[in-house]
Formats: structure tokens, C-alpha cells, sequence
């Protein structure tokens, strides 16, 4: 029975060494361990939290800069279209200036021809008129027998000449 | 969570197959050693003495015997009776030799303990403090513990969080102490956990250490310090104090006015009665279940080894086959036995912890 009854001694030595284990471990040991498992901890987990704000991030700026390019492509397309309707604009422009001048310069070149050609006719007439003067002369200087033919003969060659050059 | 356990299951696995290693050499040169000299003596061997004689505590740490030679570390008596106190070593009271007026009782109820001529004529217990086998092997094992905790402390001082994190014994150290922590006293104990945390802490690990070295077969080890009631008692009353110091309203209200139909109260305080017996069971039955554990895991290995012994006489193919199975069945034992060492630590701390944490009761209202 001796095994169950404690001794005096060593329940005193125990109490003494077990408190001084307690004070210690109590004091230097338990308390750093767990600290430091808990700082590791929190410091994983704010890692953890930075990197799911970094990937979020990372979507948003994959997401914005998806958006730029989408707008840079629609303002892109936006601009050719533009382009090509100015392009046709213009062109279309062009050509009815182009056609304005030609026809303003056909008007222009038949005025010019009318106005030539009335100018021609009436050098012609001059011309005719003193050639006629001068086919009179001619004749006057021969002798003019017979009035009435040669009156007749003058008139028909002055018709003939007014009509050729129109018959031409 | 179970990952973690995985990992102390791989560490603490991986340093006991170097300790495993050692001891069974340890337990080889042992048995190769002795046999041949018991047998040559041609004597009785007496398995009571050597079970209880290494079970119970004694005043000097006897190591083994070489020949007829007894290697012994005689350790200090301190004892104070009526003519004061007595500082001398053992080795002085060896083979029941009286030293002023003292001697160790060989029989009689204070057997085995230093006894002193009361007038002359009673023999009686004096005041006996003296550093016994259980107190230095209490001594070594604690210088042990702090040791490996202080060392564990003083490497996250040296390091940063952020760089570094512990493997091989520090790591399991680590470990153990999360998970008792964790699963163990935060889910025992509640709310109040952070204020329990070091006194659960220190006694498993104080328990396991004690445990463990108890298991290593020589010197420094080897001593039955848990399975001393003294210290299992201690132990036990660190609970008991905690428990019910810092016991709330609504604990000391359920043990002198539970809940329960009034007749079970009134007349005859049957409940209040049972509850209030319970306070002192429980860390009366902690005593017992470490004690009682670690002390018949000494005798059982003790015993299986004496099995060699008390066959000698039978010949020598009895004697060989049941050293055979003695081994065999030591080593199981053994192995075992180191099973033990961390699950009654592991149980101390646990029901500490639901004992704690039943005291921290708050009342019906503030639960809901």
C-alpha cells in the first residue's frame, strides 16, 4: 500500500519544481510559441488577402485595358469610316467642280466659237465687200455693156461667195 | 488540420526511429549481460523486489550491479526530527546502518522509508524532504523540458516570421503545442481558453517528458516519476485549484442548486451531495489514471524482462525459447508503452481542460 500513500517529501519537492517549470514555461515559453504561430498565421493570411487583391486587380486591369482596346478599335473603325466618307466626299466634290468647269469651259470655248465665228463672218463680209468693191472696180474699169447683166452677174457671185464658205 | 497531424505523426515518428534504434541496443546489452550472471549465482530471483523495488522510490538511484559490485548514486537525505535537521547521503544508512539515530525501515508499515527512535522505543516518520530518486529524476526530466522549450523560445527570437519556419524537433515541438492547444484547449476549455493555455500547456508537456524519460532504461531515465502518486497528486490538484478558483456563479450554482426536480433537493440534498462529491472525483480520478497507467506500464515491462530470470532454473531451452518470447513481448511493451506516455499526457490534459472549461459555465440567460 505504501505505492498509494503520497510522500511528504517528494509531493514537496513537486510542488516546488513543477511550480518553478509552470513559472517558467508559463512566462518564456508558451507565450512566444503561440504568439509567433499567430503572427505567422495572420501573416499568411494577410498574404493570402494581398494576393487575391492583387489578382483582382490584375482582372480589373485586364478589364480596362480590354475596354481601351475595344474603344480604340471602334473609334479606329469609327475614323476609316469617316475617312472613307470624306474620301467619297471629296472625290464626289471633285468631280462635280470638274464637271462645273468643263462645262463652264464648253460654254466659254462655244461662246468664244460664236463669237469668232461671228467676227469671221463679219471680216468675211468686209473682206467680200471689198473684194466686191474691187471686182467692181475691175469690171467698171472694163466696160460695163449692158447694165442689167452685169448687175445680175455681180449679185450672183457675191451669193455665191457668202454661201460658200458656209456650204464648207 | 489534418495535415498538421500528419506532419507530427511524420516528425515525431521520424525522431523516435533514432531513440527505438538506441533502445533496443540498450535492451540487447542488458539482457546479454545479466542472464549469464544471475544464472551462475544460482539464485532465487525475486520479481517482487525488482518490480517494486524500481516502482517504488528509494533513497539512493541504484543503476546496476557489475559482479558483485553495486554501482549506486547515493543521493541526500534531508530529514528534520526532534534533535533538527539531518543533511547527509545516503550512502551513510546502506544496509540498514543507523546514522544519528536514523535509519531506512526494511519492514514494518513504513518500509523502505527513514524512520526514527521516538523516547527510544517508536519508531516513527520524520520530516523527510530528502532528494530521492523520483525528486532527481523529477530534477533532470524538468531541466530537460525547460531546456527543449527554452531552445524552441530562443530560436523564434532569432528569426523573422517572415523568413523562416521550424522543422525537425522544434518544428514538432511546435506542432504538439498547436494542436494541444487547438484542439485540445481552445475546444475543451471555451471562451476563456487564453487564460488556461500555459498551465494546460506545461503539464502535458511536462507529463510527456516525465513519461518518455521514464522509458529510456538507463541512468538519466528510466525513473517511475509519473507513476508516483506524489506526483500524479500535484498534478491533479493544479486542476482541482484551477477548476474551482476560477469557477463562475452559474458552476457553483449547478453543484448546490442544480437543475433537477425539486424532491432530489429539498428534504435530503441528494443532488447537491453528488455534485459536490463530483468536484473532488474528478481530479482524484486524474491522480489515479496516470498513475495508475504509467506504473503498470513499468511493472508489466519489468515483469516480461524477470520472465528470463525465473526460467533459468527450467533449462536451458526453456529458458531460451522464453527469453525469446520475454523480448519480444518487452519490445511490444515497450513500443506501447511509448503510446502511453503521449496518450495519458494527452488525456491529463483533456479532461483537465472539459474540468476547466465546465466551470466556466455562464448562466442560462446569457446563453441564449
Amino acid at each position: 500500500m505504501g505505492l498509494l500513500i503520497p510522500s511528504s517529501g517528494t509531493l514537496f519537492w513537486m510542488i516546488i519544481i513543477f511550480g518553478v517549470v509552470f513559472f517558467i514555461l508559463a512566462k518564456y515559453a508558451f507565450p512566444v510559441i503561440i504568439r509567433i504561430v499567430d503572427e505567422r498565421k495572420s501573416y499568411i493570411d494577410e498574404s493570402l488577402e494581398a494576393a487575391r487583391q492583387a489578382n483582382e486587380q490584375l482582372t480589373q486591369v485586364k478589364a480596362e485595358s480590354e475596354r481601351l482596346l475595344m474603344q480604340a478599335r471602334e473609334e479606329q473603325a469609327q475614323i476609316l469610316k469617316e475617312a472613307v466618307a470624306a474620301r467619297d466626299r471629296i472625290i464626289r466634290e471633285a468631280q462635280a467642280r470638274a464637271q462645273e468647269e468643263a462645262r463652264k469651259a464648253l460654254t466659254e470655248t462655244r461662246q468664244q466659237i460664236v463669237a469668232e465665228k461671228e467676227s469671221a463672218i463679219n471680216d468675211i463680209r468686209r473682206q467680200v465687200a471689198m473684194l466686191s468693191v474691187d471686182v467692181a472696180e475691175k469690171i467698171l474699169r472694163k466696160d460695163l455693156t449692158g447694165e442689167k447683166e452685169h448687175v445680175e452677174l455681180i449679185e450672183r457671185l457675191l451669193d455665191e461667195m457668202i454661201r460658200k464658205p458656209e456650204n464648207v | 488540420m489534418r495535415q498538421r497531424k500528419n506532419h507530427i505523426v511524420q516528425v515525431m515518428f521520424r525522431a523516435f526511429r533514432y531513440r527505438l534504434s538506441g533502445f533496443l541496443l540498450a535492451l540487447m546489452l542488458f539482457l546479454s549481460g545479466v542472464p549469464a550472471n544471475a544464472a551462475s549465482e544460482h539464485q532465487d530471483v525475486d520479481v517482487y523486489e525488482i518490480v517494486f523495488g524500481h516502482i517504488e522510490d528509494a533513497y539512493e538511484w541504484h543503476i546496476t550491479e557489475i559482479g558483485s559490485t553495486t554501482l549506486r548514486i547515493p543521493l541526500p537525505v534531508l530529514v528534520h526530527d526532534d534533535a533538527g535537521w539531518h543533511c547527509f547521503l545516503s550512502s551513510k544508512l546502506e544496509n540498514g546502518a543507523v546514522f544519528e539515530g536514523l535509519r531506512i525501515a526494511s519492514d514494518g508499515s513504513h518500509a523502505g522509508k527513514i524512520v526514527t527512535r521516538n523516547n527510544g522505543t517508536e519508531e516513527v516518520l520524520p520530516l523527510d524532504i530528502s532528494i530521492t530518486k523520483n525528486v532527481l529524476a523529477l530534477m533532470i526530466n524538468s531541466i530537460v523540458l525547460v531546456w527543449i522549450m527554452l531552445r524552441c523560445a530562443s530560436w523564434y527570437k532569432k528569426r523573422k516570421i517572415q523568413e523562416a519556419v521550424p522543422k525537425g524537433g522544434i518544428g514538432a515541438v511546435e506542432a504538439l503545442t498547436m494542436m494541444i492547444y487547438e484542439d485540445v484547449i481552445k475546444a475543451g476549455v471555451g471562451e476563456n481558453y487564453r487564460r488556461f493555455a500555459p498551465y494546460l500547456l506545461t503539464a502535458f508537456f511536462f507529463i510527456l517528458v516525465n513519461n518518455l524519460m521514464g522509458l529510456i532504461p538507463f541512468f538519466p531515465g528510466g525513473a517511475n516519476v509519473t507513476g508516483n502518486i506524489a506526483v500524479t497528486m500535484v498534478l491533479a490538484l493544479c486542476t482541482f485549484l484551477f477548476t474551482n478558483i476560477y469557477g463562475t456563479r452559474a458552476y457553483w450554482k449547478e453543484i448546490f442548486w442544480p437543475e433537477v426536480p425539486v424532491w432530489l433537493k429539498v428534504p435530503v440534498p441528494m443532488m447537491p451531495f453528488i455534485e459536490f462529491f463530483g468536484i473532488f472525483t474528478k481530479p482524484f480520478a486524474l491522480m489515479i489514471r496516470l498513475f495508475a497507467n504509467i506504473m503498470a506500464g513499468h511493472a508489466a515491462v519489468l515483469s516480461l524482462v524477470s520472465i528470463i530470470f525465473i526460467t533459468v532454473k527450467a533449462g536451458a531451452v526453456i529458458n531460451g525459447s522464453m527469453t525469446v518470447v520475454a523480448v519480444f513481448f518487452g519490445i511490444f511493451m515497450d513500443l506501447l508503452e511509448v503510446l502511453v506516455a503521449f496518450i495519458q499526457a494527452y488525456i491529463f490534459t483533456m479532461l483537465s481542460a472539459v474540468f476547466i472549461g465546465m466551470a466556466q459555465v455562464k448562466p442560462e440567460a446569457e446563453k441564449r
